[in-house]
């Protein structure tokens, strides 16, 4: 198989005061390169450092994590800084755009910290279009709804073209209606460019739309139950 | 990220609240102005003095009685007339070209129930050429006036303002000096207000006629000052040794301590211009500690930026910035502030000079204040500087947010 996330035996202690809290248990699990998968469980589970870690904005207590060929788990600060630039793509709960800046601006922001000079604008536009928001290009985000804004920073999240797209909680500030636009949006982008998509939710009715659900209880993988191919 | 877009994107971010950039730069505005204006006002003191000191004559010495710098020195002699005939001598003062021995005094002058108490000045004719002095109107005092200790006398502008109102139209009047009726033959040009108190307040008449009828000494023959003047610029060290050794032999001091001074312009130049350095030190020093808060101000609302932005940060940094880009954002971002206040600061330091020097010559005191190339430069790389250093600590601390918490963070 050609995995794409591979991590085992990921833990994770948080030192809050002098109390350890031991946030990941030993979590193991395997990507398929273009799978949809969605991560679940009740909060406090883990489930929010399990997606820090496989979207390496933070570094594991112990254990092994290769992401896209690539061993992360003991790189520095910096290091790990380009390989979410360059591996990871980002779509948060509430949007977490540049509101002073235009949409555009917004979705070539990766593309600067990766040193892309030449096409920049090109290249982002075409992100943009791939979206559906064409004509809201110099629109800044509070000119824009939600379901669009959300759509801005799904441009951000493909426009380095990733290995991986993490989305946290994307539908969680939409309404259903608007909430499954964007579904469809990222399944579609799934389909058409092979990005493997992780989906960070409660939400079942989103779970029942990927491939497969890793469940999260206490810090392990408590089961994968692989679903038919949507 | 490359550096132009990152300026750019730090002036869209300090132009996003005018009304927070703009206080933060008026700190900084004030400490350049205060620096610009201050180093500006102590330039022109200082030309101002040098000025007037130059203004003194050319190639000039002055002799004093008593060792200045000597307080052991007790029993000096007095200086003489014929101290000054002596120092004429072609073989042993070669390099003298003049010399004007002066007495000098204070007096009432008056005229027509007015009254000026100024100083009375006895020259001889030389005294006109070696200090360079010029008339309104009339003659100098001459030789025939000399000998023949004749009651005339020339005003100096304060004195004829004061008594007539008036500048011109003098000669020929009539003053009273020392209950003495002394005849006007000239008026001096003004010599403006100087280093050594003001030259306009003061009335001449010939040596002798001081001498005799004005102003009394214990010696028939002494004098106050005697100003000699060397040949060119060059011989004026030759010519102060040359004085020394005449007034040796005369004084009987070939061996041991001089009983009198000789002090050259340069030594007045100099003595002025290290006063009006450390002036000028001293008010650049005070505007400083107002440039110096304004940088506080800077670190200050940099502080406030950083904790409002963290969840910005968090996201830069998820999206792939590196500690280093963060710390080149708000770095470029404080020193941008204060680079703007910077340049704001020296057109409002200059135009403060300019008031100022308006203000002084209004008062009737001829100062241009002097802004430099200089003052500018170090004003401007100081203010940068200071945006620099106090941008440090707010930068570092942005860089160093962890992207996790600070994406967390509200």
């Amino acid at each position: 198989m050609d995995w794409v996330v591979e991590a085992k035996d990921l833990t994770k202690v948080y030192k809050m005061g002098i109390v350890d809290v031991q946030a990941l248990n030993g979590a193991s699990l395997k990507i398929n390169r273009g799978e949809v998968v969605a991560i679940m469980g009740p909060s406090g589970s883990g489930k929010s450092t399990l997606m820090n870690m496989l979207g390496c904005l933070d570094r594991p207590t112990s254990g092994e994590y290769i992401l896209d060929g690539e061993s992360v788990a003991t790189l520095n600060d910096d290091q790990l800084a380009i390989i979410r630039n360059h591996k990871v793509g980002f779509v948060f709960q509430s949007f977490n755009l540049l509101s002073r800046q235009t949409a555009l601006f917004n979705v070539e922001l990766p593309l600067r910290y990766s040193g892309i000079v030449q096409n920049r604008k090109a290249i982002a536009k075409a992100a943009l279009e791939a979206v559906g928001l064409g004509d809201r290009m110099t629109h800044r985000p509070t000119e824009l709804s939600g379901g669009q804004q959300q759509r801005v920073a799904i441009a951000r999240a493909i426009v380095n073209d990733p290995a991986i797209i993490m989305a946290d909680e994307p539908t969680g500030n939409l309404d259903s209606k608007v909430g499954k636009e964007i579904m469809t949006l990222l399944l579609n982008l799934n389909k058409q460019r092979g990005t493997t998509l992780i989906i960070v939710t409660h939400d079942p009715a989103i779970g029942e739309q990927t491939q497969r659900i890793i469940r999260i209880r206490d810090g392990v993988v408590e089961e994968e139950s692989a679903k038919g191919t949507k | 990220m490359n550096f132009t877009q990152v300026v750019f994107e730090a002036i869209e971010s300090i132009t996003s609240n005018k009304l927070r950039t703009g206080l933060t730069v008026l700190g900084i505005i004030i400490g350049v102005a205060a620096v610009i204006a201050m180093l500006a006002v102590g330039n022109g003191a200082q030309a101002s003095i040098t000025g007037t000191i130059n203004g003194i004559g050319t190639n000039l010495l002055f002799v004093f009685r008593g060792a200045r710098n000597n307080e052991n020195v007790r029993n000096t002699r007095p200086l003489t007339v014929n101290d000054a005939n002596a120092l004429l001598d072609q073989f042993s003062a070669p390099h003298v070209l003049a010399v004007a021995p002066v007495l000098q005094g204070n007096g009432n002058i008056m005229f027509s129930g007015k009254t000026q108490s100024s100083t009375i000045v006895g020259v001889t004719a030389d005294y006109f050429s070696v200090r360079n002095i010029t008339l309104l109107e009339g003659n100098p005092i001459t030789t025939e006036n000399i000998y023949g200790n004749a009651s005339v006398v020339l005003l100096g502008v304060d004195v004829a303002d004061k008594l007539f109102d008036r500048r011109d139209g003098l000669v020929g009047e009539t003053v009273r000096i020392a209950n003495q009726p002394f005849r006007v033959i000239g008026v001096l040009a003004s010599k403006g207000g100087g280093g050594m108190g003001s030259e306009d307040n003061q009335v001449i008449i010939p040596f002798s006629t001081a001498q005799s009828r004005v102003i009394h000494r214990s010696g028939l023959n002494n004098v106050d000052v005697i100003y000699a003047q060397a040949i060119d610029s060059d011989s004026v060290p030759l010519a102060s040794s040359e004085i020394s050794q005449i007034l040796r032999t005369r004084h009987r001091t070939p061996i041991g301590l001089d009983d009198f001074t000789i002090m050259s312009q340069q030594d007045f130049l100099s003595t002025a211009q290290s006063i009006t350095g450390i002036l000028t030190v001293f008010l650049g020093g005070i505007a400083a500690i107002s440039l110096l808060v304004g940088g506080i101000g800077i670190m200050n609302i940099m502080l406030v930026s950083v904790t409002e932005r963290t969840r910005e940060i968090g996201l830069r940094k998820a999206l792939g910035a590196r500690k280093r880009d963060i710390l080149i954002q708000f770095l470029v971002e404080s020193s941008l502030l204060s680079l703007i206040g910077g340049i704001i600061g020296i057109m409002f330091g200059w135009l403060i000079a300019y008031i100022v020097g308006r203000v002084a010559v209004a008062m009737g005191t001829d100062f241009t204040p002097i802004v430099g190339v200089d003052a500018i430069l170090l004003a401007t790389i100081f203010s940068t500087a200071v945006g620099l250093f106090f941008g440090i600590y707010p930068a570092n601390r942005a860089a160093s947010l962890q992207p996790v918490e600070a994406l967390r963070s509200e």
